[in-house]
């Protein structure tokens, strides 16, 4: 694993939703090195308060150096980021962390609920570079409504996905929960990559597990370093030992983790 | 591999041990250096003390382990590690590759543990000397800290100096009322330098779910917030005893490490700012060749504890 400390210029940020941000900035070494699931650590401000970076995954990358990142404002540290302005300076440490193991050839389905979508986009694109056939896999993706699911559905669509949506108050798609769109769907996948509210992923994993489908999921903890210094960042593993999130994740099969 | 530009001017000395700058990174904060290979040039670092090393392995404590305060985080690691034997053979083929002193932070449940490691690491190749964590609870005495009592302070250091060839730290612990008995006991007790402080005790609170933000309830202060408080137990330090003093506590800047040299520690340890600042400890090595050179001064040690208290 290589990571960078880039000091980064600021491209574009645009409010998708209310609450939503899409930032992209250049960051050309980290941008190179990226793989679809790592993350970044970024430092939102040059002060002390907040102190720690805060961790975001990856949520677009381009060969032109640009990263992109996608982000629900919750706290001091993500309202801080919303208001960085074009050509502002934003220090980032990345990529960090294992990501999604790219399934080349048969048929996966990719489940995102929320902002767990993020990293979901770039996986998505990856996966092209394979050349398969994006209408044989199968996308499915909540969020609370239209408002902030919309846009993100359209990232996927531009790709050639087929995508099944569901929102929490029936403004766009299924009224309801994702992962009952899974069911009918395992049957053809060979593969299942997820991110988004735990209680979520823990169904997915189960209806994985039992239908005897790989599955992926990225998990989120907090995190003071990224890079397996801290030892800040640890979730029970599935053999009873602490695994740590920033460095043997945030990417891991179903089986590898406690629920 | 030394970096060309490191001439004496920077060099201090802990007991046996020839620092090439007075600048550490804390334990616990630094992994086991690897960790921060490909963000810092490790060659460049005074030294590196490595997380708390145990007897065996630690598993450590639940999660939520750390949260962010105001201006610092707290942490209720446990004390993960992967103890002694481990740390040997997994890790130390990297660290006996650097040209940089490596510290090793040791830790136990009782004296003869402590011992017991400190024996067990004296004569391995790449060990520069050993940090004494003596914050930790021993267990054959009800679980009170071992660096709460004076004379189990010091018993812990005869423990660890009988065992090792190797230069001692003694780390104290804030955590106490008179911080000078406590350094005193461990210099009487054979300890070739005291690095302090260690992190301070708090809490905090989800007001919503009304539970603890740590799994453990309690947890270690850390980062900025603690600076004033560890520069002036520093200083009561310094003044109070004739070994090396090595000040620890929010250190980020080369300002905040020339506070501490000024209050009479010979060396720093970057800890927390690591986390928000990797290229820290290279800031603060480059910016104290200008602080020399602005000071009019030739070298680091002339400014060691030169605080002017007269107004
Ligand atoms: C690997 C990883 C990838 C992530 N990717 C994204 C993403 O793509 N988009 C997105 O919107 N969010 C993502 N998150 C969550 C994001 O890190 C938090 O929303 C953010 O740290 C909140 O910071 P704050 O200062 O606004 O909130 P505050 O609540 O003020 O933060 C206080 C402290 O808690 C931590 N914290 C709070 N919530 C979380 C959380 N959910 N996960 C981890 N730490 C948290 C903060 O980092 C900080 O240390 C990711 C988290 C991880 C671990
Ligand atoms: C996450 C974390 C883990 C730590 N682990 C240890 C440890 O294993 N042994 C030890 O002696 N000190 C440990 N410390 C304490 C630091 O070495 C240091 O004394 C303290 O954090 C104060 O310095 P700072 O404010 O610069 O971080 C730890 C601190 C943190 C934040
Ligand atoms: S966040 Fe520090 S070890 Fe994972």
């Amino acid at each position: 694993m290589v990571e960078f400390q880039e000091k980064c210029r600021v491209a574009s940020i645009d409010q998708m939703a209310s609450d939503v941000y899409r930032l992209t900035v250049h960051a050309p070494l980290i941008a190179a090195a990226a793989h679809p699931g790592q993350f970044v650590m970024v430092r939102v401000a040059d002060r002390y308060d907040p102190l720690l970076r805060r961790p975001f995954s990856i949520h677009q990358q381009s060969s032109g150096g640009t990263l992109g990142l996608l982000f629900k404002t919750i706290g001091k540290g993500t309202n801080i980021l919303a208001a960085v302005t074009v050509g502002d300076s934003l220090d980032l440490i990345g990529p960090l962390g294992r990501g999604f193991d790219l399934e080349r050839e048969r048929p996966v389905c990719i489940i995102g609920g929320g902002m767990g979508i993020a990293p979901l986009c770039f996986l998505a694109r990856q996966l092209l570079l394979s050349d398969r056939q994006p209408e044989m896999d199968h996308v499915l993706l909540g969020a609370r409504n239209r408002e902030e699911l919309s846009p993100l559905v359209d990232d996927f669509i531009d790709l050639g996905y087929p995508v099944q949506t569901a929102t929490d108050d029936g403004s766009m798609g299924q009224h309801g929960y994702i992962p009952d769109l899974l069911d009918a769907v395992l049957p053809a996948v060979s593969r299942v990559y997820t991110c988004g509210p735990h209680p979520m992923m823990k169904i997915i994993v189960e209806k994985c597990r039992q239908a005897d489908v790989s599955c992926q999921v990225s998990l989120e903890t907090h995190m003071a370093c990224g890079l397996g210094a801290c030892l800040g960042c640890t979730v029970p593993g599935a053999d009873g030992k602490y695994v740590h999130v920033c460095r043997q994740g945030p990417v891991f099969y179903g089986g590898e983790v406690a629920w | 591999m030394v970096a060309a530009s490191d001439t004496k001017e920077l060099q201090v000395r802990i007991g046996s041990l020839t620092l090439r700058n007075p600048v550490m990174t804390a334990s616990g904060t630094f992994g086991y250096g690897r960790e921060f290979s490909n963000l810092v040039n490790l060659h460049r670092l005074g030294g590196i003390v490595v997380k708390g090393i145990s007897l065996l392995p630690r598993p450590g404590n639940p999660p939520p382990r750390i949260v962010e305060t105001a201006c610092g985080m707290l942490n209720a690691i446990g004390l993960e590690n992967v103890g002694v034997e481990r740390f040997i053979t997994e890790k130390m083929s990297f660290l006996k590759g650097l040209d940089t002193p490596v510290i090793v932070n040791i830790l136990g449940d009782s004296v003869e543990e402590y011992g017991e490691i400190a024996h067990r690491l004296d004569g391995v190749e790449g060990i520069s000397g050993l940090e004494v964590n003596i914050s930790c609870p021993n267990v054959k005495k009800g679980g009170v800290a071992f660096g709460t009592v004076p004379e189990m302070a010091a018993t812990v250091t005869g423990a660890v100096r009988q065992a090792t060839r190797l230069p001692i730290i003694i780390k104290l612990s804030p955590n106490v009322t008179d911080i000078v008995l406590m350094a005193r006991a461990v210099e009487e007790a054979g300890a070739d330098g005291i690095s302090l402080i260690n992190t301070l005790i708090g809490m905090a609170i989800d007001t919503k779910t009304r539970k603890p933000r740590l799994a453990n309830v309690i947890g270690g202060l850390s980062g900025p917030a603690i600076k004033p408080v560890a520069l002036r137990m520093v200083w009561q330090v310094a003044s109070a005893v004739s070994i090396p003093v090595i000040g620890i506590g929010g250190i980020t800047t080369v300002d905040d490490a020339m506070e501490f040299l000024l209050a009479g520690a010979t060396a720093i340890q970057v800890g927390t700012a690591n986390f928000y600042e990797p290229s820290a400890p290279e800031q603060i090595i480059q910016g104290m060749k200008e602080y020399l050179h602005q000071q009019g001064e030739h070298c680091i040690r002339d400014i060691i504890g030169t605080l002017q208290t007269g107004i």
